[in-house]
């Protein structure tokens, strides 16, 4: 009976019908992407990592993991760049090119997957605790602060020499290292968000608190949860490398490019090519990042268009 | 469906705001009923208690540090103040809803207003995706927006069509009753009178009971029925709205009325009521008018005046109607 009741006013003509289509068909994706096209440094950012992931995806077509990342090949030791070996030869003589190349693979995981859990965690504590409020929002930042209070390298160092050193432990450290600063970040935004009319509108509309958490106050939070992301993402490259060079994250001889830097500093002297290479991986995965995460502020905000 | 039980019905509301300056008495004993298909207006002052009124309606007083102290809020018979918040969160935006004050604010600034109208209609009604956006353009239709500005955003919007889009919002779902706190106020007179037709195509069309709250009597003369005149919480005048506008009887009806430009008298100038609106957190004794009305005698600083009912509908809180209070409005009482 409900339904029926509008539709005497209104029955679609065929000009309103088509109106109806073109409103499916032009989508938000593509508004998006639109934007970010016209931001270059974006765009390099986007090519960078474009790059980075084709190389980690097509790691094992490019060099074959067994012979040419792990085996030890004693007749080509520190070999300088040349044609054969682009990015030279390490000290027990495997191509340093394709070791960069396997180690994007484990780079880009541990960055996404470390972010994917903190951002969901710690977004979620700090929505909560935003909207929430009081004792909840007190306790929960309490608690944040504590994390917050550890410099980041430590809290991850402490948990990985908890758990033992591999990849996933790697992952949740630093993962678990960075949940209190998306918790801040969304809490933060979350507080300035919900006191707008439109959340009181959704309330007045019978939304219940998750589907207004969900829908009315995280998405108006994106804008400074992705460039965090972004940050966030390529902190972690440095982490994961970080923890690495000292022995404590990926072991070798998975070619993880911290701990290529690691190896490499016996040789730095010499053969400067060992630390260089690695080293430059990391920064321009990194930067790729940060490029891409200021470019996404700026074209998912609706607000910025034009 | 009419069998006499009125849509709504409002039974000695009393709200309080417990705040660190003490207590604020928002709305003070107010009753009225709606019945469907008509539209009441609540008329007064800034600060009278009007959108407190329409909250507690809809159970959204903000607690702390808001409370309803005392009375029922009855929809077609129901008491609300029974249901959980589960079964409140059906009953708002489909039972209930409504226009908020400010357009500018109330959208969500990161959702197409396709986006917004679509939500309301998927909380409530069990309908396809497709479906959902078939109706969101039939909504917006009927506000006047065409159909394929759905997928923009508020921005776009002028400061009228953003308040259109909140009335298709509240009106998405066919609501048995619709509160519309101050809807025109931010609308120029012309896309006023578009949406006030609008407004009152809708209500004869779905029979929905309408709460129009507003400081403007002319739009309130054009589309209620029953007008009730709220001052400091209290409804001090009600009736019909042959009675209220012709046959008025409170001193602060006839001071609003006064205070109207006269087109006929174009040299007169204006006449507005004197002083302010009492502070709720220290109420006056006896009838709260008393300190503005040039009729207040000494009895009337002591008495609160009950309600006197003029007619079946028609009723009035002032002394001068109270059988054997002694007080008339007979001469102005001096005010020096």
């Amino acid at each position: 009976m409900k339904q029926s009741k509008t539709s005497g006013l209104f029955s679609p003509t065929q000009a309103e019908l088509d109106i109806l289509a073109k409103y499916k068909k032009r989508s938000e994706l593509g508004e998006i992407w639109r934007r970010l096209r016209k931001n270059k440094a974006a765009v390099l950012g986007l090519v960078l990592l474009f790059i980075i992931f084709m190389s980690a995806l097509f790691a094992d077509v490019l060099y074959d993991y067994e012979t040419e990342v792990v085996l030890p090949n004693y007749s080509s030791t520190l070999i300088a760049p040349c044609l054969e070996h682009p990015l030279g030869t390490d000290e027990l003589g495997r191509d340093v090119l394709a070791r960069i190349v396997h180690g994007s693979r484990l780079s880009l995981e541990i960055a996404l997957l470390s972010t994917a859990i903190s951002l969901s965690v710690g977004g979620i504590i700090g929505a909560y605790a935003g909207y929430i409020g009081g004792r909840f929002d007190s306790v929960m930042m309490r608690i944040m602060d504590i994390f917050l209070a550890i410099p980041n390298m430590l809290l991850a160092l402490a948990i990985v020499a908890a758990l033992g050193p591999n990849l996933m432990n790697l992952i949740i450290a630093i993962a678990i290292s960075d949940i209190p600063r998306f918790a801040r970040i969304l809490r933060s935004t979350v507080l300035s968000i919900k006191d707008n009319d439109f959340v009181e509108a959704a309330r007045a509309a019978g939304a219940k608190r998750s589907t207004i958490v969900f829908r009315e106050v995280i998405p108006n939070c994106l804008a400074p949860l992705i460039v965090q992301a972004s940050i966030v993402m390529a902190a972690a490259i440095i982490l994961a490398a970080g923890l690495s060079f000292i022995g404590l994250g990926v072991q070798p001889p998975a070619p993880e490019w911290g701990a290529m830097l690691s190896s490499g500093r016996a040789y730095i002297r010499d053969y400067q090519y060992l630390v260089l290479f690695p080293g430059l991986a990391i920064v321009i995965t990194v930067l790729a990042f940060n490029l891409l995460g200021d470019g996404l502020r700026d074209a998912l905000d609706p607000r910025l268009k034009q | 469906m009419s069998n006499g039980i009125p849509e709504l019905k409002v039974e000695n509301l009393v709200v309080h705001y417990r705040t660190e300056d003490g207590l604020v008495r928002a709305v003070n004993d107010v009753s009225f009923e709606v019945q469907r298909g008509a539209t009441m207006g609540l008329v007064g002052e800034t600060g009278a208690g009007k959108t407190t009124t329409a909250l507690a309606m809809m159970r959204l007083i903000p607690s702390p540090p808001g409370e309803m102290v005392s009375g029922r809020i009855l929809f077609a018979g129901k008491d609300i103040m029974e249901y959980s918040e589960k079964e409140m969160d059906k009953v708002r935006g489909d039972t209930v809803s409504m226009v908020f004050q400010d357009p500018m604010t109330s959208l969500n600034p990161v959702l197409t207003v396709g986006e917004q109208i679509a939500e309301v209609i998927m909380l409530h009604q069990h309908l396809s995706r497709e479906e959902a956006r078939r109706k969101t353009c039939e909504m917006l239709e009927l506000v006047g927006i065409p159909g394929a500005r759905a997928e923009e955003y508020p921005h776009q919007f002028s400061g009228g069509m953003k308040q259109r889009v909140v009335i298709a919002i509240a009106l998405a779902c066919n609501p048995q009753i619709l509160i519309a706190d101050e809807p025109t106020t931010a609308l120029d007179v012309t896309i006023q009178a578009q949406v006030l037709e609008m407004m009152r195509g809708l209500k004869k069309q779905f029979s929905t009971a309408m709460i129009l709250i507003t400081h403007d009597l002319g739009v309130v003369a054009d589309i209620c029925d029953m007008v009730a005149i709220m001052y400091a919480g209290r409804i001090i005048e009600y009736g019909t709205l042959a009675d209220i506008f012709d046959d008025f009887k409170h001193p602060y009806t006839e001071g609003l009325f006064g205070s109207l430009p006269n087109l006929q008298k174009r040299h007169e100038k204006l006449k507005p009521i004197k002083g302010l609106m009492p502070d709720p957190c220290s109420l006056p004794e006896g009838c709260y008018f008393h300190p503005r009305c040039k009729y207040a005698t000494d009895a009337c600083r002591k008495i609160r005046p009950e309600r006197t009912y003029l007619s079946e509908n028609h009723y009035v809180e002032c002394l001068a109607y109270q059988e054997g209070s002694g007080v008339t409005l007979g001469e102005e009482a001096s005010h020096e």
